[in-house]
């Protein structure tokens, strides 16, 4: 119990402190950060009930009014902004990168990894970040998607890391990997 | 580490935290439901009376903590101006700078420790069920701990990559990073079980 606690806890401080790291910039000129990288690796790293709840931990953080979110922003203008679908999106896509994760037991971890991260952190992020978007900005579907489909490369860049790292965390410390446990 | 609540002593600060987020849950769905672009300035004129009220310093750090909007502001701004269609434009401007800077004010006048009460009353009913909803506050401490010591040790890995490498400091020092902040949480997971769990 003890184990599972300081462990969410801990992915909920990474995910944040990944935020704190410098953005790298695509070659389009657009920033990314890496804390979705942070929410895709509480999913393969922890599963998907811990994982998802780390997300979870780290978004009502923000809400309460800690500066979490990349560039120091967090409070409850968070979930007025355009971007709101992307944070409440972040525990449901932690979740489903580590059902992916739990399902793939029989591939290798980095390949299961990768696969999980791009269906949990891509795909199901995105239905969350594009329907926030249109809801506050009141842009339809193709629009919203034309605006955030610049976001993608940086995305599918942070999957590949995602699936490097967790093979990583699996040979430096297979007891952590809870998704594989 | 440092919460959004302003310094600034706001008569605002002495207000129930359940009363100003049920008051903002009801600003934002009227903001939602009025589709008249006047109404939406005399909203926007409002919210931003609220932040000079309590003087130059609160209105300066508030604007400030908006300015992160310009993006969307300059995109919807052009992107009807293009469809010739610019009051639209302004209203989900003016109805998103409202929202934000409504939603922001709860937060620069509400202790960190106020709203832990709500997430504790709020969380109340799971305690029927089972849960113990006393470790949900035990995590968050936990992250408020761990958020700078990982910060530091992330800086500290990148110190120590700068002194060795030529290259800039990329993905690689993420997977040591991760391993760090794992093996910090299986001590602190031990020394929680030594003094008697949670």
């Amino acid at each position: 119990m003890e184990r599972s606690i300081t462990l969410i806890a801990i992915f909920a401080a990474l995910i944040a402190a990944l935020g704190l790291m410098p953005t790298l910039m695509l070659a389009t000129g657009v920033p990314i950060t890496a804390q979705t990288l942070g929410v895709m690796l509480c999913g393969t790293v922890l599963g998907a009930k811990r994982g998802g709840l780390a997300a979870l931990l780290f978004v009502g953080l923000v809400a309460l009014g800690l500066p979490l979110l990349a560039g120091g922003r967090g409070g409850l203008g968070v979930f007025a902004s355009p971007t709101v679908g992307f944070v409440v999106g972040f525990p449901i896509a932690a979740f489903t990168t580590g059902f992916v994760m739990e399902q793939l037991r029989n591939q290798s971890v980095g390949l299961a990894a990768g696969v999980s991260a791009a269906i949990g952190g891509i795909l199901v992020l995105y239905v969350f970040g594009i329907t926030g978007f249109m809801f506050v900005l009141g842009k339809g579907l193709g629009e919203s998607l034309i605006i955030l489909g610049v976001y993608v490369p940086g995305d599918l860049i942070k999957v590949v890391l995602t699936g490097f790292i967790t093979a990583g965390l699996a040979k430096a410390r297979p007891a952590s990997l809870l998704s594989r446990s | 580490m440092i919460s959004l609540t302003s310094p600034v002593e706001t008569w605002a600060h002495r207000w129930p935290a359940g009363l100003k987020l049920g008051l903002l849950c009801i600003a934002t769905m009227v903001l939602f439901s009025v589709q008249s672009l006047p109404w939406h300035a005399v909203f926007c004129g409002i919210a931003l009376m609220f932040y000079a009220l309590p003087g130059r310093r609160f209105l300066i750090s508030g604007l400030r903590r908006l300015s992160v909007l310009w993006p969307f502001v300059l995109l919807i701004v052009v992107w009807h101006f293009v469809l010739s269609d610019l009051p639209a434009g302004l209203l989900i401007v003016l109805r998103m700078v409202t929202a934000v800077a409504l939603a922001n004010l709860v937060t620069m006048t509400t202790r960190l420790s106020d709203m832990m009460g709500v997430v504790r009353w709020l969380t109340a009913p799971l305690r029927v069920f089972g849960i113990k909803t006393e470790r949900i506050e035990r995590a968050i401490a936990l992250v408020v701990r761990f958020t700078p010591v990982l910060a530091a040790k992330g800086h500290l890995l990148a110190m120590a990559w700068r002194a060795r490498a030529v290259r800039r400091v990329g993905w690689r020092i993420i997977t040591p990073f991760a391993v760090l902040a794992i093996d910090d949480a299986e001590h602190v997971a031990e020394a929680l079980r030594a003094r008697g769990g949670v």
